[in-house]
């Protein structure tokens, strides 16, 4: 599975472009699912047909990244956040534009780094002037972190774990299910999750499944001084109990636990404080649908170097299996 | 002047019945079909041939405002703002109140009567009140309710170089566009026209206005910020006044459809109309509610550039206000045309 987990977050795919992302995960599911097709919003949806409940699971395919709002005299490129990206995050870094160009970040010059906003930062994609700088890159185009895989055994480190992990565990799952579950499922790789939870909005409104789980990334609090949060990286997938946008049903949160429980899988349950996923969005469609959200702990969130432990990832790919052919 | 009778009419969020009527006798003889829904949209509709993409064009009618929130025993008005108002814009302004249209002045301390630190600060709304030069409560209640709407007294006027100023040119500018265009149009594909309410309190009647049309694209017409005043730097100045309308990337509700967007280039440069991009991702318009409607609806938002937003005096070029026109309609033939591009 790390062979896979590399492809996927070394692709490009901020949110609103998930063209690339969404170009391989459908060579990836194609000859295990029974349809497959994209919406008006580009959302991936892959059916396995059956005759029990009719179950969505979602993972978002967008990431974080950056979005060109101008371009100067001299070529260098005004920029807005896509997502929660922080000015801090952005210092030194490379970025890369879905045609392939790579570009590094600078500033104006600051007093103190109080001063450090998204206005006095420039993208610089090493034009000579505008008119070159515009042959390159168009306004309303974005970048991304350009960063690598590395694998340190046990963990990993990339960017866009957010949600690629996710994306990984649902295409490992359809892998794994195979004929053995009797549910119509609906794994949907969703967009534009990470501006406000979009992609799963759509899609469930066409969709309108009885149950919905979405598989994301949650945070951890156990790394030097963070905010206290009881998950920790390698304890297990976490089953969330809440988060600012769902307080997860408790038919589908518990169905997870006794899943995990009975198949011996470690899990922790999850108090998230902030932040949102496409659970809450699917949660409040059309007259309301149960749901629920198997978490991967990740460290670091949003910066172009995510933590995740492997064995976790493993568990929630068993996890989500089993939950799926037991849910009746 | 269509413009002027747009902006000089009532139309706070939520009490958009003069506006309403207006735009409706303007285009009386020009749709086939009008209608004003449950929360308030006007639904206008100009048949087309079958099998042809349904395009809704939409731009909202309401206006920020006041409303009034209680009324003292000197009949002084205490009132309270209705979607994004800058308070220290507020002392001193004329409004006009309620249903009978009650004139009323924004009032506040006297600067000869301010503490030091007093006038330090921007006085905030809780701070202000309005006078309708009532004798006392019983006398103001005679003329205004609690609950009325209030909204700046402001006349439309033509200034400048092909510029023109009045109030509520956030969004009327729009309707205006709208209203040209379901005049002239010669169209083949069905068109709605849709004048939103609410959606300067939260992008609200274009959310169920999209549910019940459910269409293959929306136009939305917007006015939006042009900050390019004083010495502010190109890249904070979001839109640049008389450089044409301008195309939305992203807002705090909306990711625009590339390939819509490059449709929209590539009419605009064939017509020779400049266009210029917005910005600045702030805000948000009608086209993030529309987008997520049911199974998601493409859309796209042009924008009128506009000084001084959301005052008594806001300013746009009639330049800009007739390109927006002829891209919309040019457009719309090249879709006739040619198709969608998704």
């Amino acid at each position: 599975m790390k062979q896979l987990i590399k492809k996927l977050t070394e692709t490009y795919g901020p949110s609103g472009n998930e063209h690339n992302i969404r170009k391989k995960i459908k060579e990836e599911i194609q000859d295990y699912v029974d349809e497959l097709r994209v919406d008006n919003l580009g959302n991936l949806i892959a059916v396995k047909k059956g005759n029990g409940k009719k179950i969505m699971v979602a993972a978002h395919m967008d990431e974080v990244g950056l979005i060109v709002t101008s371009i100067d005299e001299k070529g260098f490129l005004r920029f807005s956040k896509v997502g929660g990206v922080s000015e801090f995050y952005l210092l030194g870094q490379r970025v890369i534009f879905e045609n392939g160009i790579i570009a590094t970040l600078g500033t104006e010059k600051l007093e103190s780094m109080k001063e450090l906003k998204m206005d006095k930062m420039f993208i610089d994609i090493g034009a000579k002037d505008k008119k070159e700088a515009e042959q390159m890159i168009s306004i309303g185009d974005q970048a991304c972190y350009y960063r690598e895989f590395s694998d340190l055994n046990k963990r990993i480190i990339a960017k866009a774990l957010d949600d690629r992990i996710g994306c990984c565990v649902l295409i490992q799952t359809i892998k794994d299910i195979g004929q053995s579950s009797n549910n119509e499922i609906y794994f949907v790789f969703t967009v534009q999750e990470e501006v406000g939870l979009r992609g799963a909005k759509t899609s469930a409104f066409s969709i309108n499944p009885d149950i919905g789980i979405a598989v994301d990334v949650t945070a951890t609090g156990d790394t030097p001084k963070a905010k206290t949060m009881a998950v920790e990286l390698g304890k297990g997938p976490a089953i969330k109990i809440k988060d600012n946008s769902i307080l997860c049903h408790p038919k589908v949160r518990n169905h997870l636990i006794q899943t995990a429980e009975k198949n011996n899988i470690p899990y922790q349950l999850e108090v998230l404080e902030f932040g949102g996923t496409d659970s809450g969005a699917i949660s409040v469609t059309k007259e309301g649908i149960p749901s629920g959200v198997i978490s991967i702990p990740c460290r670091y969130i949003h910066t172009p170097s995510e933590m995740i432990d492997y064995d976790d990832v493993l568990n929630a790919t068993k996890l989500l299996t089993e939950a799926l052919i037991s849910f009746e | 002047m269509l413009l002027k009778k747009l902006s000089e009419a009532a139309g706070v969020s939520g009490f958009e019945n003069h506006i309403r009527n207006v735009i409706r006798e303007e285009l009386k003889g020009y749709v086939d079909e009008i209608k004003t829904d449950a929360l308030g949209n006007l639904i206008t509709y100009k048949k087309g041939k079958k099998n042809y993409p349904i395009v809704m064009l939409c731009a909202h009618m309401d206006e920020v405002g006041l409303m009034i929130t209680s009324i003292d025993k000197d009949g002084f008005l205490k009132f309270k703002t209705v979607g994004g108002i800058d308070d220290r814009i507020l002392v001193s302004k004329v409004v006009e109140i309620g249903e009978t249209r009650c004139n009323g002045v924004i009032g506040a301390k006297a600067i000869h009567l301010q503490e030091a630190e007093e006038r330090k600060k921007a006085l905030k709304s809780k701070d202000l009140f309005i006078d309708i030069g009532a004798k006392s409560r019983e006398d103001a209640e005679k003329k205004v309710k609690i609950g009325d709407y209030a909204w700046f007294k402001s006349s439309f006027e033509l200034f400048g170089y092909n510029f023109c100023k009045g109030k509520a040119l956030d969004d009327r500018a729009g309707c205006g566009v709208l209203i040209e265009i379901l005049k002239n149009i010669n169209n083949i594909l069905p068109i709605y026209g849709v004048f939103t309410v609410q959606e300067e309190v939260g992008l609200r009647g274009s959310a169920v206005a999209a549910y019940s049309i459910n269409p293959d694209l929306a136009i939305v017409i917007e006015a939006t910020t042009a900050n390019d005043v004083a010495e502010v730097e190109e890249h904070q100045q979001v839109t640049t006044i008389n450089k044409g309308p301008a195309l939305s990337v992203m807002d705090m509700t909306y990711l625009a459809n590339k390939l819509i967007i490059k449709d929209i280039i590539k009419t605009a440069e064939s017509r020779n109309i400049d266009i210029q991009f917005k910005r600045s991702t702030l805000g948000g318009t009608d086209a993030g509610r529309i987008q997520l409607t049911k199974e998601g609806i493409p859309s796209v938002i042009i924008s009128i550039p506009c000084r001084y937003i959301h005052t008594p005096s806001s300013i746009i070029s009639l330049k800009d206000y007739n390109n927006t026109i002829k891209l919309v309609e040019c457009y719309i033939n090249k879709i006739q045309k040619e198709g969608l591009p998704i």
